[in-house]
C-alpha cells in the first residue's frame, strides 16, 4: 500500500467538474444544494441531503427500490438526474408521516407485517401512495399491476397487496384525516 | 406440554419461580399474537439505518478491482498509475494481508485481495481508497495486472477427474474438496428386498439470494488505535473472528455493529474480502472508509445455493413402507470452501427426519470449480435433496397405488425418537400439517381429477432450529442476552444476535417483555454489537428463535425472580402468587393488591442494588457420535407440507402457480405475524427457485456470470405470487422458547417438489431437475420417457465408507473404530 496523494488533493481551478447550485423542492421545502452535475436524484437525495430513507437495489433502473414521486408520479430516482429534478415537487418517504403520526400507509405496513427487513418498503410505499392518489379504492388486480416494478425479496408481496388495501379503506373511511 | 415447562433454568424451584410458571400457565400476554414488531416503526418511515446509510466526517470510499479471468496465476500488479491519480488516498494488493480466512476452520482458503492466484471471474484482487466513488473507480483502470492463465474447470464432472492444476492445494484430493460416506443399517440388503426399486437422476440447479440491500461496510479507526466495523453482516461474530485474525489485531481492539441487513437469506454469513479490505483502508490512511457493492459483485460474490446432481435409490414394501435409501449428491462447490463441508454434509443430513428410513446410506462429493463460491442459502443444502426425495414419494405413490398423502402418513418419523442417522427428533407435526392442506386445497377431490393441464401436487419437508454444534469447536453458550432494568420500568435487552428482516429484535423483546410483563414500547434492544452485547453466533440455521429465545427468558427470569423477592415483602404477598403483567406485580388472588413495574423495581434496586441479569443458551448434547455426526442434529425439528396447484401450456411449456396450501409445525408462535411473513416469503422464494431462478455461466467466455443483473435474472413479482393460504400447526418442543421452532427457512423446502409433482399430476411429464422452465417441460413433453433428466452422475470414487449401527441394530451413535482420529470439526 502506498498513500499515493495528499489528502483530497483534487484539482479544483480548471475542473470542469463544477458543482451546480440549485433549489430543491423536496417534501414540501426549499432546500439549496450543490452537487456535481451528473449526479443522480438518488444521489443527491441521499449523500447531499442526508436524506437515506431512499435505497436503492440495483441503480440501474430495475429493481423499483428508489421509487419517489416527482410531480406525483412514481419515478426510478436511480435514472434521473439532480438537475432534472429542479423545480418540480419530489416526495420522499421521509415526508409522509406529520405531526399526526403515521400515513395511513406507513402504519399498515407496520401492522400488517408488510415491511420485513424493510429495505424495498419506502419505494413500495411511495408507488403505493401514487395508486391510491389516483385510485382511492384499486381493486387486487390493479394493485398487482402498479407494484410490479417493484421487487421485494423478504414478502412475497402478499401482505403488501393487504397493507394498501387497509390504508385504502382508512383513507375513505368516513372522517379519516387524510 | 405446559407452558411452564418452556421456562429454562436448572437451579431448584424459588416461589417466585413457582409463581411465574403459573404465570405462564394463565395463558401469554403477548406470545403467539401480533404486535407490530419493534422496529417496525423505524422501518415504514426510512429511518432504519443500513450499512449504506452511514457516512462519517473525511470518509474515503474504496472500490475492488476484481479478476476477469477464472482461473490464472497473479504474475505483477502495477499500481503506480493509480496510486498518481488525484484523489486517491490509497492502494492495496494481496501482499499487504498475508493471513488466511475463511468461516469454517477447515477451509481457511481466502484472502483479503488475491495474493497467488485468482480463482474464478471476480475474485478480488486489488483495492482503491479515494475522495469519492467515481475516482476510486477510475483509478481500478490505472491498475495493471499481468495473469498467467491456467485452465479452468467450470463442471464438478469435470472436476472430479483432477485433469487440471488443482484450484487450491488442499481438500480432499486435487480438485475435490470433500469426499464422505457413511452407512446406518444395510442398505444394500434392504433395497434387495423391496418390492419397488426407484432409482433416478436429478439435478438442482444453483441460484442465489438476491437481497434486495447490496452490501456494504463502513470501517473507522477510533483515536486510540481500535478498529470499528459496520457492516450488512449476519454474523458479526464470525466476522469478529475473521477481521481480528486477518488484521492481526487482538478481538478487543476490533469492534462489529451489524447494522440491520436489508435481507439476507444466508447472503451475508460469510466474512467477505471487502470487509476486512476497508477494515485495512482505515487503518491505513487513519479516515474512515465505506464500500457498497455493485449489484453485480453481489451476484459474484454469492455464497448461494450450491448445484448439486443427485441419484436417489429408494426401495418400498408393497404396503407402501420404506426399506432403505442410498442418496449420492455430487456439489458444484465454485472457487472456495465458504460452508461447503456442511454444505456437502446437509445434502445427506435431514433425509431422514420426516419418515421413517431403517436403512440409510450416504455419499457427497464437493469439487471446487472455477465460478464464485457458493454457500447457505435458505434451506442450506436441505432443498436439493428435499426435491429428489420428494418426487420419489410421488413416484413410489403412483407405482403402488397409493395416495401420496397416505404414503407419508403411514410412515411418519415419531416424535421424541431417534433417526437412523443419529439425530434426536423433538415435537413432530407433519401430520396435522399433510391433514390441513390436503383438507384446505380439497386434495382428494382434485388429484388426478384435474382437466388435462391442470394439477395439484404435495410435498413435505423438514428443518433444524438451529445447528446443534458451533462453527468452530468450543464449549461456550451458543447465544447470551443481558439485561438491565431500569428505575423508570423501561429494560434494556443486549444481545448479539442480527436482524436481518425476520423479526429477531421483536423475539427477543417479545420474550422479555411476557415474563417482566411489560409493554413491546418499554423494552430497549441493542443488538449485534460485538463490544456492548454478549455473543450470539449469527443469524443462520434458523438458530435464533430457539436460542436467543432461551437465553432471553432465562435472563429475564433471573431479573423477575429479583423483583419478586422485594416486593413479595412490601405487598406481604407470597412469591408464588405474584403475577407479573400489564406493568404492575399484583397478587394474583387479589389483583388490585400490588405496585407498578416501575415502583417494583426501584424497591428491589433499593435492596439489592443495580439490577443486571444475564441468560445463556446451549443446545443439548446429541447421540451421534461418529465422524459427521456434526451436521444435521439440532434441539428441535420444525416440518411442513405444501399443496399447489398448477396450470401447464402443452404449446409453451410455460407453467403457472395459481394457489399454494401449505402448513408449518411452528411448536408455537412467538409473533404470529411474523411467522406467517416468514411462510408466505418462503412460498415467494421457493417459487423462484422452482420456476426461474438459476446462476449460469459462460464456459466459453473465461465463466463470466450470464445474467449477472436484477432485469436479467428472473425473480418473482408481483405477478407470479400466487394466492397463499398458510395453516399454522402448533405442538410446542420441549426444547423451544415457549415451545417455539423455526420458520424462516422450512417453508420453503416443500415448494419445489410440490410443484413438480404438480407438473406430472397436469401432463404426465416428470422434470427431474430445477427450474422447471418451459424448455424442459417442452423437452419431456417430447420424449418418449415423457422425462427431462441430468446426465448420468458420474463414479464418485467412494473408496470407504464408515459404517453406523443404527438403534435398531443395537447400535450406540459411534461409529467402529477404524483407527482413525475423528478430530476434524464438520460443523456447520
Ligand atoms: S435502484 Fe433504482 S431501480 Fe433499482
Ligand atoms: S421487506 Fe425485505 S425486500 Fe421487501
Amino acid at each position: 500500500m502506498t498513500v499515493a496523494s495528499e489528502d483530497g488533493a483534487r484539482p479544483t481551478a480548471d475542473d470542469p467538474r463544477r458543482k451546480a447550485h440549485v433549489i430543491l423542492r423536496v417534501n414540501g421545502e426549499d432546500h439549496e444544494v450543490a452537487f456535481l452535475p451528473h449526479k443522480t436524484l438518488l444521489e443527491v437525495l441521499r449523500e447531499d441531503m442526508g436524506l437515506t430513507g431512499t435505497k436503492h437495489g440495483c441503480e440501474l433502473g430495475e429493481c423499483g427500490t428508489c421509487t419517489v414521486l416527482v410531480d406525483g408520479e412514481p419515478q426510478l430516482s436511480c435514472l434521473l438526474l439532480g438537475l432534472q429534478s429542479v423545480g418540480r415537487d419530489i416526495e420522499t418517504v421521509e415526508g409522509m408521516a406529520g405531526a399526526d403520526g403515521l400515513h395511513p400507509l406507513q402504519q399498515a405496513f407496520a401492522e400488517l407485517g408488510a415491511a420485513q427487513c424493510g429495505y424495498c418498503t419506502p419505494g413500495f410505499l411511495l408507488t403505493a401512495e401514487a395508486l391510491l392518489r389516483n385510485d382511492p379504492q384499486p381493486s387486487r388486480e390493479r394493485i398487482v399491476e402498479e407494484l410490479s416494478g417493484n421487487l421485494c425479496r423478504c414478502t412475497g408481496y402478499l401482505k403488501i397487496y393487504e397493507a394498501v388495501e387497509q390504508a385504502a379503506a382508512a383513507r375513505t373511511a368516513p372522517g379519516a384525516g387524510r | 406440554m405446559s407452558a411452564a415447562d418452556a421456562s429454562k433454568g436448572d437451579a431448584p424451584r424459588t416461589p417466585e419461580a413457582e409463581g411465574l410458571a403459573e404465570q405462564l400457565r394463565e395463558g401469554y400476554r403477548l406470545i403467539g399474537r401480533s404486535p407490530v414488531k419493534v422496529d417496525g416503526p423505524a422501518k415504514v418511515t426510512g429511518a432504519t439505518r443500513f450499512a449504506d446509510d452511514l457516512s462519517l466526517p473525511r470518509m474515503l470510499h474504496a472500490k475492488l478491482l476484481r479478476s476477469h479471468v477464472a482461473h490464472a496465476r497473479l504474475v505483477r500488479i502495477d499500481t503506480s498509475a493509480a496510486e498518481a491519480l488525484p484523489g486517491v488516498v490509497a492502494v492495496l494488493t494481496g501482499e499487504a494481508l498475508p493471513t488466511s480466512f475463511g468461516i469454517l476452520p477447515v477451509s481457511q482458503d481466502e484472502h483479503a485481495l488475491c495474493r497467488d492466484k485468482v480463482r474464478f471471474v471476480g475474485d478480488p484482487v486489488a483495492a482503491v481508497a479515494a475522495v469519492d466513488e467515481e475516482t476510486a473507480f477510475e483509478a481500478l483502470s490505472h491498475i495493471r495486472v499481468e495473469y498467467e492463465p491456467l485452465d479452468p474447470v467450470f463442471e464438478p464432472a469435470e472436476a472430479i477427474k483432477n485433469e487440471i492444476e488443482p484450484i487450491h492445494d488442499y481438500g480432499d484430493d486435487g480438485n475435490v474438496h470433500k469426499r464422505v460416506s457413511m452407512e446406518f443399517g444395510n442398505v444394500a440388503a434392504a433395497l434387495d428386498e423391496s418390492d419397488l426399486l426407484l432409482d433416478h437422476e436429478f439435478f438442482y440447479e444453483g441460484n442465489t439470494h438476491l437481497p434486495m440491500e447490496q452490501h456494504a461496510t463502513l470501517a473507522w479507526q477510533e483515536p486510540d488505535g481500535r478498529i470499528t466495523i459496520w457492516s450488512s453482516t449476519q454474523t458479526p461474530h464470525y466476522l469478529h473472528r475473521a477481521t481480528s485474525k486477518v488484521l492481526g489485531l487482538s478481538p478487543s481492539r476490533v469492534r462489529i455493529i451489524a447494522c440491520p441487513n436489508g435481507g439476507g437469506f444466508g447472503g451475508k454469513s460469510d466474512p467477505f474480502n471487502h470487509e476486512i479490505v476497508v477494515a485495512e483502508l482505515a487503518r491505513r490512511t487513519n479516515r474512515p472508509v465505506k464500500i457498497c457493492l455493485t449489484r453485480e459483485e453481489v451476484f459474484y460474490c454469492h455464497r448461494g445455493r450450491h448445484p448439486v446432481h443427485m441419484r436417489a435409490t429408494m426401495g418400498f414394501r408393497k404396503d407402501g413402507r420404506i426399506t432403505g435409501l442410498h442418496f449420492r449428491t455430487l456439489l458444484d462447490g465454485g472457487a472456495y470452501g465458504s460452508y461447503g463441508v456442511a454444505s456437502t454434509y446437509y445434502t445427506g443430513a435431514l433425509q431422514t427426519v420426516t419418515y421413517e428410513i431403517p436403512a440409510y446410506r450416504f455419499d457427497g462429493v464437493r469439487t471446487f470449480t472455477n465460478k464464485p463460491p457458493c454457500g447457505p442459502k435458505r434451506g442450506h443444502g436441505t432443498p436439493q435433496p428435499r426435491f429428489a426425495l420428494e418426487i420419489q414419494m410421488d413416484r413410489a405413490a403412483e407405482a403402488l397405488g397409493i395416495d401420496p398423502a397416505d404414503l407419508r402418513l403411514m410412515q411418519l418419523q415419531p416424535a421424541h425418537g431417534i433417526t437412523a442417522n443419529w439425530l434426536r427428533i423433538g415435537s413432530m407435526g407433519l401430520g396435522p400439517c399433510i391433514e390441513k392442506v390436503v383438507e384446505g386445497s380439497g386434495w382428494r377431490e382434485k388429484r388426478g381429477k384435474l382437466p388435462r393441464g391442470r394439477g395439484i401436487g404435495l410435498a413435505c419437508s423438514s428443518y433444524i432450529c438451529g445447528a446443534g454444534l458451533p462453527i468452530y469447536w468450543n464449549a461456550m453458550p451458543h447465544s447470551g442476552v443481558t439485561l438491565k432494568l431500569d428505575r423508570g420500568g423501561g429494560v434494556a435487552v443486549f444481545c448479539g444476535e442480527t436482524d436481518i428482516g425476520q423479526g429477531s429484535d421483536t423475539v427477543l423483546a417479545t420474550c422479555v417483555a411476557e415474563i417482566l410483563g411489560v409493554d413491546l414500547t418499554d423494552i430497549r434492544v441493542t443488538a449485534a454489537d460485538t463490544d456492548l452485547t454478549p455473543v450470539d453466533l449469527g443469524s443462520y440455521s434458523s438458530r435464533v428463535t430457539l436460542m436467543v429465545g432461551n437465553a432471553a427468558i432465562q435472563a429475564a427470569e433471573r431479573a423477575r425472580e429479583i423483583v419478586a423477592r422485594t416486593a413479595g415483602k412490601t405487598l406481604g404477598v407470597p412469591g408464588n402468587r405474584l403475577r407479573f403483567a400489564e406493568g404492575r406485580v399484583f397478587d394474583v388472588q387479589d389483583p388490585d393488591r400490588g405496585i407498578t413495574f416501575s415502583e417494583a423495581v426501584s424497591q428491589a434496586e433499593a435492596e439489592h442494588g443495580t439490577i443486571a441479569t444475564a441468560g445463556s443458551y446451549t443446545p443439548p448434547p446429541t447421540p451421534g457420535r461418529y465422524r459427521g455426526a456434526g451436521v444435521g442434529p439440532s434441539p428441535a425439528y420444525s416440518y411442513s407440507a405444501a399443496v399447489v396447484e398448477v396450470d401447464v401450456d402443452e404449446e409453451t411449456g410455460v407453467v403457472t402457480v395459481d394457489k399454494v396450501w401449505i402448513a408449518h409445525d411452528i411448536g408455537q408462535s412467538i409473533n404470529e405475524m411474523l411467522v406467517i411473513g416468514q411462510v408466505e416469503g418462503s412460498v415467494y422464494m421457493g417459487l423462484g427457485e422452482a420456476l426461474m431462478e438459476e446462476m449460469t455461466y459462460r464456459p466459453n467466455r473465461f465463466g463470466v456470470h450470464k445474467i449477472p443483473s436484477l432485469l436479467d435474472y428472473k425473480s418473482p413479482t408481483t405477478k407470479e405470487m400466487p394466492e397463499v393460504v398458510t395453516y399454522l400447526v402448533t405442538d410446542p418442543d420441549p426444547n423451544g422458547p415457549f415451545g417455539a421452532k423455526e420458520v424462516g427457512q422450512g417453508p420453503l423446502l416443500p415448494m419445489m417438489p410440490a410443484i413438480a409433482n404438480a407438473v406430472y399430476d397436469a401432463v404426465g411429464v416428470r422434470v427431474d431437475m430445477t427450474p422447471i422452465t418451459p424448455e424442459r417441460v417442452l423437452k419431456a413433453l417430447e420424449r418418449e420417457d415423457r422425462r427431462c433428466a441430468p446426465k448420468p452422475l458420474p463414479d464418485l470414487r467412494i473408496e470407504d465408507t464408515v459404517r453406523i449401527k443404527t438403534l435398531a441394530e443395537g447400535g450406540d451413535g459411534t461409529s467402529p473404530r477404524t483407527g482413525r482420529p475423528t478430530k476434524e470439526s464438520t460443523a456447520p
